[in-house]
């Protein structure tokens, strides 16, 4: 009897190791890691001051872009930019004057795509690292990797798509996730037109 | 006019501030700018279009900065990410 709670102990056990195991040394790498900062004079991770920097980041992005790009990013967690130059993203291509746009994700690589079509062009993985590390961490807030992408795109669209890394569709950002996010933005679109164009005429029946 | 920079932990960063048309002010300005430069920042300056969209510029020299404006975002330089 004993010896049969003993090898179901065993089993039990190990059955477990296999999920409890990695997620333990998760969290002793990590509390290794925390030492090791806070000895390097870093101060220790706070969620409050990351938050706080995001809350400035989203205001500063709200101050900087455009109204519909404020509420679109607001509402769904990216934006929208259109390309700028005549053949398309990068020399050498001819979209035979179709427009092209951006989809900027925070801390994701900038999908490039037409909207006509919805067909996806190209991946640009790019970051902005502030190797100062203030916290220790090398990311500016979500926000301010949106805005830094968004000026940069508005500013200097070559040299920002040359500072990238280009990979085809799917390398990082799921197809999937990116058409879904596509249809949002058409239905995103579609209401806000919709509440635009029933404005004037609510506020002529108020009158 | 001010000068921000964008800081991991921070958002922005309030660097400089100062008016341009003071000799003694324009003269820190450049200095910082310089500076921030020498230390990999890009520099951008929200704008305003004729259409009255809002658009950014990529400035690389201190005289490239529209007189009126009243703030100019550094940030990291960009690097190609997860290859």
């Amino acid at each position: 009897m004993i010896a049969a709670l003993i090898v179901t102990a065993i089993v039990a056990f190990a059955l477990m190791a296999d999920t409890t195991v990695p997620a333990v040394a998760r969290r002793w790498e990590g509390l290794k890691a925390r030492r090791r900062a806070h000895a390097d004079g870093v101060p220790a991770y706070d969620p409050g001051r990351e938050r706080r920097a995001e809350q400035r980041a989203r205001e500063l992005l709200r101050s900087c872009v455009n109204d519909e790009e404020w509420e679109m990013y607001r509402d769904l967690g990216f934006l929208r930019v259109w390309g700028g130059q005549a053949m398309g993203p990068e020399e050498g291509w001819d979209l035979g004057g179709a427009p092209y746009a951006y989809l900027v994700y925070p801390h994701k690589p900038i999908v490039a795509y037409l909207p006509q079509t919805t067909q996806l062009l190209n991946e640009y993985c790019v970051e902005f690292p502030d190797d100062t590390r203030p916290f220790g961490s090398v990311r500016l807030p979500d926000s301010d990797d949106v805005l830094a992408k968004w000026m940069a795109l508005k500013g200097d669209e070559q040299r920002l798509i040359a500072s990238a890394n280009l990979h085809l569709p799917g390398r990082q950002v799921d197809p999937r996730k990116v058409a879904r996010d596509l249809w949002r933005l058409r239905q995103w679109e579609r209401t806000r037109m919709e509440r635009a164009a029933r404005a004037p005429r609510e506020a002529s029946g108020q009158a | 006019m001010k000068f921000l920079r964008m800081r991991p932990g921070h958002g922005e960063q309030l660097i400089a501030e100062g008016d341009p048309a003071v000799d003694a002010d324009e003269r820190a300005l450049v200095e910082e700018f310089r500076r921030q430069l020498d230390a990999g920042m890009w520099a951008a300056v929200p704008v305003r279009s004729r259409t009255g969209r809002r658009e950014a510029t990529m400035v690389q020299r201190f005289g490239d900065i529209p007189r009126d404006t009243d703030r100019v975002i550094f940030f990291p330089r960009a690097a190609g990410g997860a290859s």
